[in-house]
């Protein structure tokens, strides 16, 4: 029935629900998608304006599962021109969702990099040297320059600033209180029920089982809840979506080959820090010239500072903690930063694909919206607006079927959502999109060059695709030339026999100066972990991450699984095996696409499963 | 006993404990910084009690436990979507303040007044369970002020066990010094237990509990009553949180007495 692996409760009773709407992952797209449909439930004399045909001659029954703990731990920090937001919330008052306001200031910044430890080509450091040398006169200052210009479709000085997880902590608010429909947090969702070639609604995840997954005292199985329509928006690394995907395949030419990992803090700014509240900052060029980066001020003093590394930053060392730090620590930001608190950290996987990583986005029994429907557009840099917008034309779709009373078969839904969808701005804009950003696997200069080329002929002319998957290269490549092989092989045994991770070593080998912890702002990893958000992992439930094959992990060298790892959980094994500790996963789903073996064309040899726990903050 | 209990908890939300909780001064007096920004968990050791008031109603056909509450409202709502799935009850909500500097007596008060308003409680099989001490009001107070409004003379406090004996009457160990418990016994309802940890894990999320608690949790909600304790028989002097040093190396299946030499030398060392 499913596309999971052998029952656990074959021989147990499993208990199954019924309701009319089976929901999976609150974000802005269920959001969206609640928002809407929730107006549209009861007359004004409050009798059902959509009848339940579960329960005959009640209001419509709509159910939604998040797997985090908290409504509000979702991690993004936003900067949206919210034109779908507004569309929902036309008296939308900044004021009442904390941590949100409206830009007033925006830049695009070029860090040139102070400690000359990245690698940059030839033609970039030639370029550097022009910038300094001209330095005042054009504007150059603590090592950055800021551009006169930012392009059109990366602007959004009409937007707002927001925390994602106080939005989607308001929105829930907004939502549980009307008492219309319910939203569960802590209740991971482990697959999608599919009969024959129609989704029937989802799985949850098993409770009272040991790491492996085998049941233990208190075993409970998960419960089936069963539903005439599933709204998958578990984001691009969950399970109902993935477990959709494996089942039906992708449309012709669609993959998901392009990810980014954003990691960020939220800070609490000195009070000198000279930044204005609403302040966005766009920054390329430095910790390496393929990360990119960002600084939003909120209101109270409270910063968002992060950075994104993506799937085509091919070098092999790629810890997003150490690089935000440097990020952090670049004179340009720095002296705003300095004298900072952590408040808050977390890191999260981005589906980068745009429109060519959009799955078949409706079919019998379900429906996609949000990121992993492919709604990110890549160009803008844009994903909380349009993953909202596809919410709300899912549910205008499923309130149009519903008063029809109509089917939810794939050919309704994609007559009255897709059709909606593709005649709106998200599909229009996200055709622009689509191959803008095909230049950057050859590097910084050749990326900016495909996006311009791509934003300002509105997608006529673009650079044609990569024709490599490839992730990562070796060491050798990477650093052969800065490291002698010898000392390279001795920096990976003694990473290897420590069980760590190598980038430390290797970028303290090139010349990347140590992190000048202050206990404060500047903290280690495993104080990120504590401080920034409290990772938490309830005990009762199997480990979400495992690898399938272990040959295939004992050869893989070096494991961008371990290099890549948000929370240091994926730690290199004795045996060669990564080990997964689901005490320390922020559940940000890099292990996932940081799988080499999907470069030789297998398929990943990490299952990432439905998991509890993850990050407790609401400030990310 | 037939006709069951009514076991009335009295649970209060704090700030998620796992969060920087970071004090100020206001015109009203201290509070948390972004208070109303942190998540909300219900109170650790009300949820112990909690999980122990479900489990002997389980036990206990006819019974029906209460949660009786105060908290902001929005964050009561948040609180609920995370335990309304474990354990059937019926929410009796106050929206007020919960930060932490709330007068004891004060919050005693609101809380006997509420349960003295529950419709068809029946005082003779009244268990009012609660934690022994608590998240927020570290005076450990609370509950004894709340038995005492209400004329419970049986209060136990830092229990750990409450076993039905078969004659009806209850054997309730409480936590003592040196690690140990006290053996004793009561007739039985009325009587207040302030509920240490207990003996019981977590339940598990159940989404036909959460289902069936949502229809009749949401409507309290939107009916609960607004109050403010009366603040004018205790004034802070000051308010800070403990001075700390973090220095984090998680470790796994290290020996008692290697973790407790490497603390020596690093207090040593410091």
């Amino acid at each position: 029935m499913t596309p999971v692996g052998p029952d656990p409760a074959a021989t147990t009773d499993r208990q199954q629900m019924d309701v009319d709407i089976a929901c999976v992952g609150f974000g802005p797209a269920m959001g969206g998608f609640l928002t809407t449909l929730s107006r549209e439930l009861l007359n004004p004399d409050g009798s059902p304006k959509l009848e339940s045909s579960c329960m005959p001659g009640g209001p419509l029954q709509v159910i939604c599962y998040e797997r985090a703990d908290g409504l509000g731990f979702g991690v993004s920090g936003a900067v949206t021109r919210g034109r779908g937001i507004r569309r929902s919330f036309p008296e939308l008052d900044l004021s009442q969702i904390p941590m949100a306001t409206a830009v007033k200031k925006e830049k695009l910044v070029y860090l040139l990099d102070p400690t000359g430890a990245s690698n940059r080509s030839f033609a970039l450091r030639a370029a550097d040297k022009v910038i300094r040398t001209l330095g005042s006169l054009i504007g150059c200052r603590e090592n950055a320059l800021e551009l006169p210009l930012i392009p059109s479709f990366l602007q959004k000085h009409d937007g707002f600033v927001l925390s994602l997880g106080q939005f989607n902590q308001w929105v829930g608010e907004q939502l549980t209180s009307s008492g219309l429909l319910q939203i569960w947090p802590g209740t991971p969702v482990s697959a999608p029920l599919i009969e024959e070639r129609a989704v029937k609604g989802i799985r949850l995840a098993d409770q009272g089982v040991a790491l492996d997954g085998t049941p233990q005292d208190g075993f409970m199985p998960g419960m089936d809840i069963r539903a005439a329509l599933t709204v998958v928006g578990d984001g691009p690394v969950g399970a109902v979506g993935r477990g959709i995907d494996a089942k039906f395949g992708m449309p012709a030419g669609h993959h998901y080959s392009e990810w980014a990992l954003g990691m960020k803090m939220v800070i609490e700014l000195p009070e000198n820090s000279g930044l204005e509240t609403g302040t966005v900052l766009h920054t390329f060029g430095f910790p390496e010239p393929g990360i990119f980066g960002f600084l939003y001020v909120h209101p109270d003093r409270l910063a968002s500072v992060g950075i994104f590394i993506p799937s085509w930053f091919r070098s092999p060392v790629r810890t997003a903690y150490r690089y935000l730090q440097h990020f952090i620590l670049h004179p340009y930001l720095w002296r705003h930063l300095r004298g900072g608190t952590l408040k808050s950290w977390g890191a999260k996987s981005l589906q980068e694909s745009g429109r060519r990583g959009e799955p078949y986005l409706a079919g019998d029994g379900y429906a996609r919206i949000g990121e992993g429907s492919g709604s990110t557009n890549v160009l803008s840099g844009s994903g909380v607006d349009e993953a909202w917008t596809t919410g709300t034309q899912l549910a205008e779709a499923v309130i149009e079927l519903l008063q029809q009373k109509m089917p939810f078969t794939r050919r309704n839904l994609e007559e009255s959502y897709v059709r909606r969808r593709r005649a709106s701005w998200v599909d229009r804009e996200s055709r622009v999109a689509a191959d803008s950003r095909n230049g950057f696997p050859q590097g910084l200069i050749s990326g900016l060059f495909g996006m311009a080329l791509a934003g300002f002929t509105g997608g006529r002319v673009v650079i044609p695709p990569p024709t490599s998957r490839k992730i990562g290269s070796s060491l050798e490549e990477r650093f052969g030339a800065r490291i002698p092989p010898a000392e390279l092989q001795k920096l990976k045994d003694e990473a290897a026999g420590r069980s760590l991770p190598l980038h430390d070593q290797i970028m303290n080998r090139c010349g990347w100066p140590e992190i000048p912890f202050d206990g404060k702002l500047l903290v280690s990893h495993q104080d990120a972990l504590l401080t920034g958000g409290s990772v938490q992992a309830p005990p009762g439930y199997a480990n979400h991450v495992s690898f399938l094959r272990p040959d295939v992990c004992k050869n893989c060298e070096p494991k961008l699984c371990v290099e890549m790892c948000s929370g240091q959980a994926i730690s290199r094994g004795e045996s060669g095996v990564p080990q997964f500790d689901r005490e320390k996963c922020i559940y940000c789903g890099a292990c996932l696409w940081n799988c080499r073996a999907e470069e030789s064309g297998e398929p990943a040899n990490v299952d990432f499963g439905a998991g509890a726990g993850g990050l407790h903050s609401t400030l990310n | 006993m037939s006709n069951g209990y009514h076991i009335v908890v009295c649970g209060s939300i704090v700030p998620d404990p796992l969060q920087t909780l970071e004090p100020i001064e206001t015109p009203a007096g201290p509070a948390l910084k972004n208070e109303m920004l942190l998540p909300a968990v219900l109170d650790p050791w009300a949820g112990h009690a909690l999980y122990e008031a479900a489990n002997l109603a389980a036990h206990a056909p006819g019974s029906k436990v209460w949660l009786v509450s105060l908290g902001v409202k929005a964050k009561l709502q948040q609180v609920m979507m995370t335990i309304a799935q474990k354990v059937s009850f019926e929410l009796v909500p106050i929206d007020g303040p919960a930060g932490g500097f709330t007068d004891a007596h004060a919050a005693a008060a609101l809380l006997a007044e509420a349960i003295q308003g529950i419709a068809g409680l029946d005082r003779s099989r009244l268990l009012l369970f609660g934690g022994w001490e608590s998240a927020s009001r570290g005076a450990g107070v609370t509950m004894q002020l709340i038995g005492e409004r209400l004329g419970i003379l049986d209060q136990f406090q830092g229990v750990d066990q409450l076993t039905v004996q078969p004659d009806g009457s209850f054997e309730v160990l409480e936590r003592i010094e040196g690690g140990r418990h006290q053996v004793s016994r009561c007739q039985g309802a009325p009587a207040l237990f302030g509920w240490a940890t207990g003996n019981l894990p977590e339940p598990r999320n159940n989404p036909q509990i959460g289902m069936a608690n949502m229809r009749a949790i949401m409507p309290a909600l939107q009916r609960a009553k607004s109050a403010a304790p009366a603040a004018e028989s205790l004034r802070y002097r000051s308010a800070s949180p403990p001075k700390q040093q973090r220095q984090t190396r998680i470790v796994k299946n290290l020996a008692a007495d290697e973790i407790a030499q490497e603390i020596v030398a690093w207090i040593e060392k410091a």
